[in-house]
């Protein structure tokens, strides 16, 4: 067994009602890394981080913690602590007794207490704020406050759940590159939840990509981009041209009304497959046989690039760009072989009901949406 | 407006300059004595039932504020269907009419041969003053932060220790104004009261309403009066605190804008 590893879950189901909300996870997270589970709301996400944390259980499946299992072992007595959304800090007490809250339930000396409080205080930026009421603070500052509070008990792993999510763009940069400096800087695990494409790629060493219950895709930020295991892992990250393609036979694929070389195989000879192309990897040429002819629909300034749509056969196409041209005008697009992602086609058979069920769920309060 | 200040007022108002009155005359005015307040003062009977309704007001909303606290944090934890259920029989003893209630009392205890005196008036008054408790702390509930008491939980506590030291410090306002309403309640009530007391168990406003019965004295506006201006007190103070606290949470909203 792997010796660096610190949490192990296997084959975890959590079902509420009639609604399958994880359906047989499993998931390695090893130590000091910092892991991101990624996916659109009602994946299953937060409640994978629930179970770690302790708050939900698993009907089936068993969670690991230093290669003992800890099934039914409440939340104060694991070694992880949590960085919940729109922080939960106590308001009937101070910054300072907030962050001193975990060390007074262990009954530590007040000097103690005190050394810590600043220490914490100094790592998160807020030295000087120990009086200050949490509700005059702005939501940067709670923020901070929060992850001085969870980390002052010393958790092995640090459970984050979409931390940044009621933050502005900016502070959101700015809180994405502070939390992975303390991260780095305390040398322990975080396990990161979010819907954020962007940030996951940004922050993690690992991304846990989800959808509907199911782990899709597990890699480095790098692998998930540049080979997405599905359309669904493609599409969430980043934009993606996701094309109906036929492939002929190994390394040889029809799509957009032409043929092309690609680096793929091991498909049946006329297998249907969905193609993707990343934007920024079709190149503008002039219309010609060899490529696909399409007509340019819009065309927005991006800062970096020109972001394009060009209709092709009723297929849209987002392209990007450094050069623009002009909407109206017919251009061939092409494409090198090694940027042809080719994937097996998948169904999303019940998805629907799933989520009508699981807002049928919320509605009556049987579980609350940022559960799932 | 102040039109409707003094269809609301005026009865008091006259109560009170009556309670000044010399002669013991409803109509006339006939000069300014302080006598009545200490007739009241002296006066056994009063004073005895006065004592009674704070004892039985105390033991009886506190009691209730328990029970009640427990109650609707039960309903709170409950699903939606479940919940409304709860809820609307909780509203039913306040909507039932009083005499109902009272009468229903005075049967259960004649029922289980229970003698009636001050406790079979603590447990009325406990069980009507219940349902107040817990519409007063109900909004309350609902306002909690359910995060909190896992992030207490996360930081070491045990599920008590959460509820303890993060629950009841947010909830306690709703706790205390339930209790209030309680106390108040239960000074308030004569109805129930009348038919749950024993002979020689008389509570103030049952007093109150037998002196009426053959002559009203002009002791009972003092000590209307009094009652009045000490409610009214109370109330002034509360309000003075909800508008600082109002304050507080606009500091709140500005800091956050900024």
């Amino acid at each position: 067994m792997d010796s660096n590893l610190i949490i192990k879950l296997e084959n975890i189901e959590v079902i509420y009602g009639t609604v399958k909300v994880l359906k047989g996870i499993n998931l390695n997270i090893h130590d000091k890394e910092f892991i991101t589970l990624l996916g659109p709301s009602g994946c299953g996400k937060t409640t994978t981080l629930r179970i770690i944390g302790g708050f939900t259980e698993p009907q089936t499946g068993n969670v690991y913690f230093d290669n003992k299992k800890i099934n039914g072992v409440p939340p104060h007595l694991r070694q992880v602590n949590t960085i919940f959304q729109r922080y939960a800090l106590f308001p009937h007490l101070n910054v300072y007794e907030n962050v001193a809250f975990g060390l007074r339930l262990k009954k530590a000396k007040e000097n103690e207490i005190r050394t810590k409080v600043f220490e914490m205080l100094e790592l998160v930026n807020l030295s000087g704020f120990q009086p200050r009421d949490v509700n005059s603070l702005s939501g940067g500052q709670q923020q901070r406050v929060a992850i001085a509070r969870a980390l002052i008990n010393h958790p092995r792993v640090l459970l984050l759940d979409e931390p940044l999510g009621a933050l502005d763009l900016q502070l959101r940069k700015e809180m994405q590159v502070e939390l992975k400096k303390i991260q780095q800087r305390l040398n322990i695990t975080f396990v990161y939840v979010t819907h954020d494409q962007e940030e996951a790629l940004t922050m993690s060493d690992t991304i846990v990509v989800m959808n509907n219950g199911e782990i899709l895709q597990i890699g480095a930020p790098q692998d998930i981009y540049n080979e997405p295991a599905n359309a669904f892992v493609a599409k969430f990250i980043g934009d993606s041209n996701i094309i109906d393609g036929i492939m002929h036979r190994d390394y040889f694929i029809e799509f957009g009304g032409n043929y092309f070389d690609c680096i793929d195989g091991g498909f049946k000879p006329m297998e249907r497959v969905d193609v993707v192309i990343r934007p920024e990897d079709i190149i503008i040429e002039k219309p010609s046989e060899k490529n696909i002819i399409g007509t340019v629909e819009t065309v927005t300034f991006k800062g970096v690039h020109y972001e394009m749509t060009v209709d092709s056969f009723g297929v849209k196409w987002i392209v990007h760009s450094t050069t623009a041209l002009n909407p109206g005008e017919v251009t061939g697009m092409n494409v090198s072989p090694d940027n042809i992602h080719i994937m097996k086609k998948t169904g999303d058979e019940n998805e629907s009901y799933e989520i009508d069920e699981i807002s049928r769920m919320i509605n009556d309060e049987e579980v609350n949406i940022n559960d799932i | 407006m102040s039109l409707i200040f003094l269809f609301l007022y005026i009865p008091i108002f006259i109560l009170i300059i009556f309670s000044f009155n010399s002669s013991k005359s409803k109509s006339v005015w006939s000069g300014f004595t302080f006598d009545w307040y200490v007739k009241l003062f002296h006066n056994e009977l009063i004073i005895s039932s006065l004592v009674n309704t704070l004892i039985l007001a105390l033991i009886s909303s506190v009691i209730a504020t328990i029970i009640g606290t427990a109650a609707a944090i039960g309903i709170y934890s409950m699903k939606k269907a479940a919940k409304t259920v709860i809820m609307n029989i909780t509203y039913l003893p306040i909507l039932n009419p009083e005499i109902i209630t009272g009468v229903s009392f005075m049967l259960l205890f004649a029922f289980i041969n229970f003698d009636r005196g001050f406790s079979t008036l603590i447990i009325a008054h406990i069980s009507f003053s219940i349902p107040y408790v817990i519409l007063n702390l109900m909004p309350k509930l609902r306002q909690l932060d359910r995060y909190q008491y896992e992030a207490a939980l996360d930081l070491g506590c045990n599920s008590y220790q959460a509820f303890v030291k993060v629950v009841l410090p947010e909830i306690f306002p709703g706790i205390l104004s339930g209790f209030l309403m309680a106390f108040t309640y239960s000074i308030d009530d004569v109805v129930i009261s009348l038919f749950t007391s024993g002979p020689e168990m008389q509570t103030l406003p049952i007093t109150i309403y037998s002196m009426t019965r053959k002559q009203i004295s002009p002791e009972i506006n003092a000590l209307s009066a009094i009652m009045f201006i000490v409610v009214f007190t109370l109330l002034v103070i509360m309000n003075i605190k909800d508008i600082n606290d109002a304050k507080k949470r606009e500091l709140k909203y500005i800091s956050h804008g900024g």
